[in-house]
């Protein structure tokens, strides 16, 4: 039935996937090409039409190999993630999956879990991670964690503190880290305050109430920047000041392109409020 | 070579035993089930490994390798008989094995020992623990075996030693959990789940375990098959219905009105996957396995439609 919900431009990028999916269409991490082809069908309108997404430097994304997408969260629902994976799907050549680390609590939820799974977003633990780099894939980590999306919109664009777990894994893996900016989302989904007995109620860290009550991002334009691959030397088991000091390097990284990013996203949007 | 079986009576203990004979090894067997007109190459006791006549065999047999599958699920005994089979057989094998000198044991296990959880990594590897008796009580005597059995790589260091984690056989045999589980015309589902199913095939299960004899393998390893695939999936092409319901509501249909007769403790392993990472067996006997998931479902289909 699935296969009812694929667009044709999906269609015919998802045959270009350097993915082996046997004959039940899955692959070895129990990943379903029908799940992903109608999951990029159902961000497609979203990433055109809805958040309008630009992108900047994608092509610092490598077209094989492993890699690791190291974003900041922006807005108080992971639109961020669906946005970021579109883009590598719809906007680069040859178009490659995004895995991501969903949070453990996600598993236990009825529906979710089993989409996530087939999507290839495994939970969040350094095993899932360091198997997916080795198979050469592409993982996206926000390395604030649910903190991230936790931000009120007064603190917007401001970085929470990075985990530290990403960059040991890129060094005991040798994978380049691609650090990423998500601008836009901050605006699209201002969070004024937490429903804190909601998010207790549905299992979540934060229930986000926009001005507007309904936790719903509003359909402004959002762009995407990528930097040029960072590569460290190490093997993982460094010391917890040189990790520290790499982290430091790439939220210096991330936060770089958020400030140039804002500069653009305003450019943007005084064009698009002129009419142009 | 000579191989003793524990367990020779059940089905997939004797396609160990054919194999082995095929590949040109004296095979003797010990079982409180019969075998009649076992083929030729094969001799079967008729006995209790935890008795006196089981350890008459070992005496006057004097097998080089052991193997021990003699071991029940919860669908096939209740509780106090598991633990008096499965400690207290495994107990009396290796003691055995110990006492009239066998120079290599293996003990076949489940990887359903790693447990099924929300937080677990995809992939188990032989490091993990196995955590399955802490979800799933009926598995705590398997669990339990399972880790005495390990111990002898270090209580019996000249004893070669291996623990195969083994993911669920299913095909024409039709013997098993998974083929339990899939035995009626619907299989139940937790309604918002599809975990990931590992198994294999009957003949690639006893290939395995022939390997590991021939390799005298030592230490803990996990056994698998093809790429694992999602319970919807399987029960589908299994040509069985899936029901997926609330699990407040599993809970009270289990073993009811044709679903299979789950402990209420095995629901965490239809909402969670329990995947093993087998390269180290791999690596170690170079086994490959040679039925795909297609094939193997088709087989356990077409002989239990």
């Amino acid at each position: 039935m699935l296969q009812y919900a694929v667009s044709p431009s999906v269609r015919s990028r998802i045959d270009a996937l350097d993915m082996d999916f046997n004959k039940f269409g899955l692959d070895k991490f129990g990943v379903s090409r029908d799940h992903v082809a109608a999951f990029y069908s159902l961000l497609e309108p979203f990433y055109r039409r809805y958040f309008r997404v630009k992108v900047f430097g994608i092509e610092h994304v490598p077209s094989a190999g492993r890699g690791m997408l190291i974003c900041n969260h922006s807005g108080g629902v992971p639109a961020d993630g669906g946005m970021l994976v579109s883009s590598i799907f719809f906007d680069h050549e040859p178009p490659r999956h995004v895995h991501g680390m969903v949070e453990k609590f996600a598993q236990t939820w009825p529906f979710v879990s089993p989409w996530f799974s087939k999507l290839g977003h495994l939970p969040g633990l350094p095993d899932n991670a360091i198997r997916l780099l080795e198979d050469d894939r592409l993982l996206m980590v926000f390395p604030e964690g649910a903190k991230g999306l936790g931000k009120l919109y007064r603190d917007r664009y401001q970085l929470e503190r990075f985990g530290t777990g990403f960059m040991r894994i890129a060094l005991q893996t040798g994978t380049p880290i691609i650090p990423v900016a998500f601008v836009g989302g901050e605006e699209s989904m201002p969070t004024v305050f937490h429903a804190r007995r909601l998010a207790k109620l549905v299992g979540a860290p934060y229930w986000p109430v926009p001005p507007y009550l309904v936790p719903v991002p509003m359909p402004l334009g959002c762009e995407l920047h990528f930097g040029a691959p960072m590569h460290f030397d190490g093997n993982g088991n460094e010391r917890d000041d040189v990790i520290e000091r790499n982290v430091g390097q790439v939220k210096a990284r991330v936060d770089d392109l958020i400030e140039n990013g804002r500069r653009i996203h305003n450019t943007l949007r005084q064009g698009e409020e002129s009419g142009g | 070579m000579k191989v003793l079986i524990c367990g020779i009576a059940s089905e997939h203990a004797r396609l160990v035993a054919l194999q082995l004979v095929e590949r040109g090894h004296e095979v003797v067997g010990i079982d409180q089930r019969p075998w009649r007109d076992p083929p030729e190459g094969i001799t079967v006791f008729q006995a209790d490994v935890r008795k006196r006549p089981a350890e008459d065999v070992f005496r006057s047999q004097r097998p080089e390798a052991v193997i021990h599958m003699g071991t029940v699920s919860h669908f096939e005994l209740s509780r106090d008989e598991r633990y008096r089979i499965n400690l207290g057989g495994t107990r009396a094998v290796i003691d055995n094995c110990a006492k009239y000198g066998v120079a290599h044991v293996i003990f076949v296990s489940r990887h359903t020992v790693y447990g099924a959880a929300a937080d677990a990594p995809l992939f188990r590897t032989e490091q993990e623990p196995p955590l399955g008796g802490s979800t799933f009580p009926d598995l705590a005597d398997l669990v339990a075996a399972d880790l005495y059995a390990a111990q002898t790589i270090w209580r019996h260091p000249n004893i070669s030693t291996a623990v195969l984690r083994m993911a669920y056989a299913l095909g024409p045999k039709g013997r098993g959990t998974l083929a339990n589980f899939l035995r009626g015309p619907r299989v139940p589902m937790v309604l918002g789940f599809d975990p990931l199913f590992q198994f294999m095939h009957d003949f690639d299960a006893a290939s395995a375990i022939t390997a590991a004899a021939e390799h005298t393998l030592s230490g803990v390893f996990n056994v698998a098959g093809p790429p694992p695939i999602p319970l919807s999936v399987l029960a589908r092409h299994a040509g069985r219905t899936s029901v997926p319901m609330p699990e407040s509501v599993l809970r009270r249909v289990l073993g009811k009105w044709g679903f299979p007769p789950l402990p209420v403790g095995a629901i965490p392993h239809l909402k969670y996957p329990v995947i093993v990472d087998d390269a180290a067996f791999r690596a170690a006997t170079q086994f490959e396995h040679r039925y795909d998931d297609r094939a193997i479902i088709q087989e356990y289909r077409e002989a239990h439609e």
